[in-house]
């Protein structure tokens, strides 16, 4: 019998509800017999039956970074057109994979958080060329509001006035390329978590990295802070809503983050993070030197591109300043003792991910210089926009992941709490 | 394998020392518990133990902590965390990552162990605490057992020689907690682990220990010796040891199996007793709260329902047939239940079970998705803040969550405007309940069972006839559970209709007159407290379990009869 078999009977056992007195002799069987299988070692089977799906999942999930690739260059993609029919077919695309493809975790929700925040964007865009007006000269009025006369000063802004249909389909189109754009971010978001990513640095940021994690978790747990101070407050017979609500728990919410960071500190300080080896000092003053110095070269190189004058040194200075940097991060991780557990590895899937964002981007980029007119319906006069077959087909090759890639595990039938 | 050599510890601005005269060893392979009131510096010592006291918390540490022959002054934690692993009294504010098999990972990547080495220890860990089918879920997703279990899986990846756990069970349900136990036992037993524990709800834990380390006063020496024998002259004991003190046997039992085996004669000289009665006492009505005022614009829309009854209510609560959904989650369904003043009703059920939820819709924190509640003539959901307040009042599993104030005073002060009572209301009812609390003092200065206290007088300000509490003993030493239950029996004499949501058994045996069981968001049992209780082998008291198969439930009871 083995050692992983012994644990779950004695897990079950105990999880049922049996008294004090059942689960002891359970717990003490167990042990027994673990004792048998390991050994005295704990070097029990490595394999160790496990739930085949969940198993599988970790091993084949796609790296994130694929994932963040492959959605920006369909982001890419959407900045090159305005045709809100090939937008919205990069929206669907996205969309499909996201749905057929996110696994079921906390963050894989924020997909409805960004795809509120496109609507909120294309009708905060839809009100302003309603009052504000649009440069766009038009000849089809739907309504005219009452202009509110503006001192000389304000010269050039107008409130009110003519609204026209070729003003509002422009700003339509214009703010369907941002929603576009923020679609394509959440689903970058609902695909991959954005710890993992950033679990793929280099060893010298690591610790960096970890930092980042955590402030990122600690977003939820200020939000459900605030939710739970709120509550309290009703409690002490004190509305829950309003601002006045909001103020008054922020000096508590703020102190129950501050004390949680402090905990949380502690805990990982007792696992060991910030463990270094010890560097010969040499090395170290390399690792300063290297970095700083290409920090600055990176600086002065972009200096010199930008600047007319700098055409001739900005391009050598800035790659000597990035391979300068490049060596430091190199040397500085040999500071840090860390390893990693299950790097995502990135494989053939990986790249065929990547490629096929790369592929809709760089065709819509082609067919915008080939074609500009079918990518830009124009808007006076006002015209019905078509569909430009080859780049709508383009657009469909950003399907690719939704069946090359593993499906998530299914949720499980016991919704957790 | 920990050697303690006259430690004592001073906190920054503290006159006194926390701990003096620590000087105690504890072997390799042996399950140490550590006891003692609140505020005797149990986390002290158990913090000095990983390094976290002085390096993290600063304060002077004077003598000598060694840990596998690692002297903690010349370590930092970061340098002991391959021979310690410290789980915490809060395991969500333990984890670094975001899914199980992560955090299993993180210890031992800091370490850097080599990347098969990690797998095979991840793979082993799983198993060893049954989390094979949670390996790829998010933590947030867990139950308060699985957490609890993760944390200290996370802390076992690294192999340490040394465990170091603080109130490991408190949050957890009785299954759960066997569940946390039953692993603890099995490296102890197993790999030789050595394990330094505290915890406050000793009749868990106490069969398990090979050695008790009592502080038995805030800087007082510590006494180290065996469990029946540190037990004899504890201040802090399960109900197991109080009856066996009261019956006079020597060596006190631990255990319900050596406490049965000695018991036939008490449970003869019990046979012709009386079970003291516990039905709640005819009680006066409570004044009826005022009649809500004149609500204002925002809320008239919503108070249409309240508005219609002003008759008054038989009961202090009624639910019936709710449901309740929380996050796409039935949290509650077809849950049907009353109160009527003067009793007390604990729900209990495991973690997760709704125990929270059916208190926060009896408060209007969560709207029902189907049936209606009332707390006596409200519909809480419906009714403003300031006239709910003299309905229902209800302190919450964190007391500090209800207090805002910098100091006891002006948290006191505040209430009373809070809920329009006679300035001095609130503070007059701390003095009653707690006597000796300055006004200056900060509430977060006060210990678990101060606090608690303090947020019952504030919520006691309003008068209100139904009373909710969830948690309440979370943290608090036998003392102050007994100070607590007093305070709750006395309220429920004066005519307080009493929901406790509660994992303690011992605390439903001596206060309920009714219990209700909770699984899934049903109710599962509904009934006297003796007989859903005694039923159920994982609520029963230790007394129930010793004197079964009649129903005494708790010492008070036994010792009433004997008298």
């Amino acid at each position: 019998m083995h050692p992983a078999e012994a644990a779950q009977p004695a897990g079950s056992q105990a999880a049922q509800p049996a008294g004090s007195q059942a689960a002891q002799p359970a717990g003490s069987r167990a042990a027994g017999a673990a004792r048998v299988g390991a050994g005295g070692t704990l070097s029990a089977r490595a394999s160790a039956p496990t739930p085949a799906a969940t198993h599988r999942h970790r091993a084949t999930a796609l790296h994130p970074g694929a994932w963040w690739l492959w959605a920006l260059a369909l982001g890419t993609a959407a900045t090159r057109t305005t045709n809100p029919l090939l937008l919205a077919l990069l929206v669907t695309v996205s969309a499909y994979v996201v749905i057929t493809r996110r696994p079921h975790t906390p963050w894989s929700r924020s997909y409805g958080a960004f795809v509120k925040l496109a609507l909120a964007v294309l009708l905060i865009r839809l009100l302003f060329t309603t009052v504000l007006g649009s440069p766009i000269p038009g000849t089809h009025t739907l309504l005219t509001l009452p202009e509110v006369p503006l001192p000389d000063w304000a010269q050039g802004i107008r409130l009110g006035g003519r609204v026209t249909a070729e003003g509002l389909t422009f700003a339509l189109y214009d703010a369907m390329k941002l929603a576009t754009l923020l679609i394509c971010v959440g689903a970058a978001n609902a695909l991959a978590n954005p710890s993992r990513l950033l679990k793929s640095l280099p060893g010298a940021l690591y610790e960096m990295g970890v930092a980042v994690v955590v402030a990122l978790t600690f977003a939820p747990n200020l939000i459900a802070d605030v939710q739970r101070l709120r509550a309290a407050r009703r409690l002490r017979g004190r509305p829950d809503r309003g601002v006045r609500g909001l103020l008054q728990v922020g000096l508590p919410v703020l102190e129950g983050a501050l004390e949680r960071s402090v905990a949380l500190a502690a805990a990982m300080d007792a696992r060991g993070y910030g463990r270094t080896a010890r560097v010969p000092a040499p090395v170290r003053r390399t690792t300063a030197a290297l970095t700083l110095g290409g920090l600055l070269g990176i600086c002065a190189g972009t200096y010199g591109l930008l600047t007319a004058a700098g055409g001739t040194y900005g391009i050598p200075v800035l790659l000597a300043g990035v391979a300068a940097a490049v060596g430091g991060l190199w040397l500085g991780g040999r500071r840090t003792v860390r390893t990693r557990y299950r790097p995502d590895r990135w494989d053939a899937r990986a790249w065929l991910v990547t490629a096929s964002g790369a592929a809709v981007a760089a065709l819509l980029f082609l067919a915008a210089a080939r074609d500009p007119a079918a990518l830009h319906p124009g808007v006076v006069p006002l015209v019905a926009p078509a569909l430009p077959l080859w780049p709508a087909a383009a657009v469909l090759v950003g399907l690719l992941p939704a069946f090359i890639t593993p499906a998530p595990e299914p949720v499980s039938a016991k919704e957790p709490s | 394998m920990i050697r303690f050599e006259d430690v004592s510890v001073t906190y920054d601005g503290a006159t006194e020392p926390t701990v003096r005269g620590i000087d105690f060893e504890v072997p390799e392979g042996e399950l140490v518990l550590l006891a003692g009131p609140s505020g005797v510096g149990k986390s002290t010592v158990l913090g000095a133990v990983g390094g976290l006291v002085p390096h993290f918390t600063g304060g002077t540490l004077s003598g000598r902590v060694t840990v596998a022959g690692r002297d903690t002054r010349t370590h930092k934690p970061r340098e002991l965390a391959d021979v310690v692993g410290t789980v915490g009294q809060d395991p969500l504010s333990h984890f670094v990552t975001d899914t199980v098999e992560d955090e299993l990972a993180y210890g031992m990547e800091s370490l850097g162990l080599a990347p098969d080495v990690m797998r095979r220890r991840v793979e082993e860990t799983l198993d060893l605490l049954g989390l094979s089918d949670l390996r790829s879920r998010p933590i947030a997703t867990l139950s308060g057992g699985q957490q609890q279990r993760v944390a200290i899986g996370s802390v076992l990846t690294p192999h340490p020689d040394v465990l170091v756990l603080d109130e490991p069970t408190s949050a957890l349900d009785p299954a759960a907690a066997e569940e946390v136990l039953a692993v603890l036992q099995r490296l102890v037993h197993d790999l030789g682990t050595t394990v330094l524990l505290a915890e406050h709800r000793l009749e868990r834990v106490i069969q398990y220990a090979d050695q008790v380390v009592l502080l038995p006063a805030p800087g007082e020496a510590p006494l180290i010796g065996a469990p029946a024998d540190v037990m004899a002259v504890s201040p802090v004991y399960p109900p197991v040891v109080e009856l066996g003190r009261l019956a006079g046997w020597s060596p006190l039992p631990l255990t319900i199996r050596d406490a049965r085996r000695r018991a036939s004669g008490l449970r003869d000289g019990l046979a012709d007793r009386q079970i003291p009665d516990r039905t709640p006492p005819p009680s006066a009505p409570l004044p009826a709260p005022p009649a809500p005022r004149p609500a204002p614009a925002r809320w008239r829309r919503r108070g249409k329902a309240q508005q219609a009854t002003s008759s008054p209510a038989p009961y202090a609560a009624e639910v019936s047939s709710l449901a309740v959904r929380r996050d796409r989650v039935q949290a509650l369904r077809h849950v049907d239940l009353t109160v009527v003043p003067g009793e007390t009703v604990a729900l209990m059920g495991r973690n997760g079970a709704g125990k929270s939820t059916l208190l926060s819709a009896l408060v209007g924190l969560v709207a029902p998705s189907a049936g209606s509640v009332r707390a006596g003539d409200a519909v809480p959901h419906r009714t403003a803040p300031r006239d709910l307040v003299r309905r229902v009042g209800l302190v919450p599993q964190e007391p500090r969550d209800l207090l805002y104030a910098d100091t006891v005073a002006a948290e006191c002060a505040a209430a009373d405007r809070d809920a329009d009572a006679a300035p001095g209301t609130c503070r007059s009812l701390l003095s009653e309940l707690l006597p000796g609390v300055a006004d200056d003092t900060h509430p977060r200065d006060l210990s678990e069972g101060q606090r608690l206290t303090l947020a019952l007088s504030v919520v006691l300000t309003a008068r209100p006839p139904l009373l909710l509490l969830d948690e309440p003993t979370r943290g608090l030493d036998y003392a102050a559970k007994a100070r607590l239950a007093g305070i709750l029996r006395a309220l429920a004499a004066e005519g307080h209709a009493i929901v406790l949501a509660t994992h303690d058994v011992e605390l439903a045996a001596e206060l309920a007159h009714r219990v209700v069981l909770l699984a899934e968001g049903e109710v599962i049992a509904d009934g006297p407290a003796a007989d859903v209780v005694v039923a159920s082998p994982s609520y029963a008291p230790q007394v129930a379990k010793v004197l079964a198969p009649r129903k005494w439930l708790t010492v008070a009871q036994v010792r009433e009869a004997l008298a």
